[in-house]
């Protein structure tokens, strides 16, 4: 069961941020938050990494740099010198418009396609979004999520938790329902 | 130090949150009036794509007829070649280049609101930012339909790329026009993913707030499935840094490069090392005009009075007249260095055929929009006056066209030979385009406040977040 998970709502940031922290030093260690809006401080609470993301996009910037460079040094320079007026068949400062938009092209493309990579987008069949209440989370409501398969799970005693934490309801996912 | 004043961070997208201190002045109008709860703000953000009213479907049916209007005009042109415009030697470039300038102008504000404004922490962004960045994509949409036509042969514009083909024949890197073609569907592509990237989160707001099932599923496939969790947020908030950071040298190359298809070349009024600013400026100017232009009538038509509020307002007319002056300095540098330089040709056409030639009145009707109009924002009250901004705007509007006429047509028509001079008279296809892309502009726009969440409602929600804890400071502050 990889999605099955125990849900608790909450009603404020606050409110969800100190939850998190307190389950995690309970020893909680596979929650996931859910919230409207970005919670930094929730993500620091969770003991989530800064994305590594922007090492990609370099390395993608970096290709497209000398992909567009080299290109016109072959294209105009080699491949096909076209003397117009006696220039200079390879002149760099000529290229470089080309070769900044190409980085900037490539790195912005490379960023938007491990966005998608990273946060596995789209998945339009994702189990908590059948769950009905779940909706609240994009409008309102933040949301508590351990998974079942956690160390410290029981089904009781984290409901019970969850409660005294100031969940407004806890909930479970369709399978572990069954 | 009233609710609002504490500087707060742009939001946690990008800082990570934490409150930065520095107040700003008392004066200051808030960025959000009142605290609305955020089920309070998703209704109300979410009404205008839920409920249609007449008026806009109207303008929608009128719009689109002038659209139809312009692809018959462009059909036309295809079919007919572009001798249907007014354009001859030797003036080859007139409205179609002005036009393509003046929308790709017209663009660079919403990058420059969206990415720049992002990184700098403006509190004032927010609410306005997705307008503005739709603006910008349909007026560069407008814009690239100029060169494309003015090939003539418009199915060959993919000659433009590197392809390997049976010719044998490879493009010009060393020419302006490769580099625009690059810079154009550059801009276009990354501000398309900014724009759909912030949209996301909203989309799902969309799909979770509807009540019918179709709805849910369209919204629903557009969000992409996203749910908010908090690594998606974190990855989310460094991803859109990124792209407005890489968003950011955009705003300052596209119009560089716009710039130097006419400052690569030996025409008096044309060959001008000063271009690349002198560009960059009057196209922040043209498009804050713009964003002006569009937020005054959807703040009053959609009663947005509490999430745009007069700070909005009275921010961009500070950036009217900041950009505006620099616009007044680049004319008067321009004028001055052809003065200095003892070129005659340059003396020419910028002492005697700009000011007192056939466009004369033009030309003094640019100075007055573009120079004279924008002083009145040195007024606080005209700043937050909504009904002075627009017509200031819609003035600035004309004259930043103008500015591009001016500057196309004076310079082809009095060259170096008087035996080659000309003049140029738009014909009415020409004027059939440029109203056609207005109402195509105003089509796509009028579409984009339709169905999708045109003020950004998780950015908002982040932004009614921090005025409260920043609230709830002040007040422990108070009582302490």
């Amino acid at each position: 069961m990889p999605s099955a998970w125990m849900l608790a709502e909450f009603d404020a940031p606050e409110r969800i941020l100190e939850a998190a922290v307190e389950l995690r030093a309970r020893g909680y260690a596979r929650i996931e938050a859910f919230t409207p809006h970005a919670v930094p401080e929730l993500e620091a609470a969770l003991g989530i990494r800064r994305s590594w993301v922007p090492r990609i996009v370099l390395a993608g910037g970096a290709t497209g740099a000398a992909f567009a460079f080299l290109l016109q040094w072959w294209l105009n320079g080699v491949n096909y010198p076209l003397n117009v007026g006696a220039r200079p068949l390879f002149s760099a400062p000529a290229f470089i418009p080309i070769t900044f938009e190409t980085t900037v092209l490539f790195a912005a493309l490379t960023a938007f396609v491990s966005w998608l990579a990273v946060t596995r987008l789209p998945t339009l069949n994702h189990s908590l979004l059948d769950v009905e209440a779940f909706n609240s989370v994009s409008i309102d409501r933040f949301w508590l999520a351990i998974k079942s398969s956690d160390e410290h799970y029981d089904r009781g005693r984290t409901t019970a938790e969850l409660r005294e934490l100031g969940a407004l309801r806890v909930l479970l996912t369709p399978e572990l329902e069954q | 130090m009233t609710a609002d004043s504490a500087a707060l961070p742009l939001h946690g997208r990008l800082t990570g949150g934490g409150a930065r201190g520095g107040a700003a002045p008392l004066a200051d109008p808030p960025v959000m009036i009142g605290r609305p709860s955020y089920g309070e703000l998703t209704s109300q953000l979410l009404r205008p794509i839920t409920v249609a009213s007449r008026w806009h479907l109207r303008l929608l049916a009128l719009t689109g007829i002038g659209t139809l209007g312009l692809f018959a005009a462009l059909t036309y042109t295809a079919i007919a070649g572009i001798g249907v415009w007014g354009v001859s030697v030797p003036v080859a470039w007139a409205f179609a280049i002005t036009n393509f300038v003046w929308w790709i102008g017209i663009g660079h504000a919403g990058t420059f609101i969206s990415a720049i404004l992002l990184l700098f922490s403006s509190q004032w962004r927010t609410s306005i930012n997705r307008v503005a960045e739709g603006m910008t994509l349909f007026a560069v949409m407008q814009a690239g339909l100029f060169p494309l036509f003015h090939l003539g042969r418009p199915w060959f514009f993919y000659w433009l790329i590197p392809y390997p083909s049976t010719m044998n024949v490879w493009p010009n890197f060393r020419s302006a026009l490769p580099w625009d073609a690059a810079a154009v569907s550059t801009y276009f592509t990354v501000s398309f993913l900014f724009w759909y990237m912030g949209l996301v989160p909203d989309l799902a707001v969309a799909r979770d707030a509807s009540a019918q099932r179709w709805r849910r599923q369209i919204y629903g496939l557009f969000a992409l499935g996203w749910r908010g969790s908090a690594r998606d947020w974190s990855h989310y908030r460094v991803i859109y840094g990124l792209l407005a950071g890489l968003a950011t040298p955009l705003v300052v190359s596209v119009h560089t490069v716009v710039s130097m298809d006419f400052a690569t070349s030996q025409l008096p009024g044309w060959h001008s090392p000063m271009f690349p600013p002198y560009f960059v400026a009057g196209a922040i100017y043209s498009g804050f005009a713009m964003v002006l232009t569009l937020v005054i009538p959807i703040r009053r038509i959609f009663g947005l009075y509490n999430v745009v509020t007069e700070r909005h307002l009275e921010n961009m007319a500070k950036m009217l007249l900041c950009t505006g002056w620099i616009v007044t300095y680049s004319y008067i540098i321009e004028i001055f260095c052809a003065w200095y330089s003892g070129d005659r040709f340059e003396r020419y056409v910028h002492l005697v055929s700009r000011p007192f030639g056939t466009y004369a009145f033009f030309v003094w009707l640019q100075f007055f929009c573009n120079c004279a109009v924008v002083q009145v924002f040195w007024s606080k009250r005209a700043r937050r006056n909504p009904l002075i901004l627009f017509v200031a705007a819609l003035l600035i509007n004309v004259g930043m066209w103008l500015e591009r006429f001016n500057l196309i047509v004076t310079s082809l028509q009095r060259d170096f030979l008087p035996s080659s001079w000309g003049i140029y008279v738009p014909t009415p296809i020409d004027g059939a385009i440029f109203f056609g892309t207005l109402s195509f502009f105003l089509f796509l726009f009028l579409l984009f406040l339709r169905v999708v969440p045109f003020i950004p409602i998780s950015e908002l929600k982040e932004l009614r977040h921090a005025l409260g804890e920043a609230d709830r400071r002040n007040g422990e502050q108070v009582h302490a």
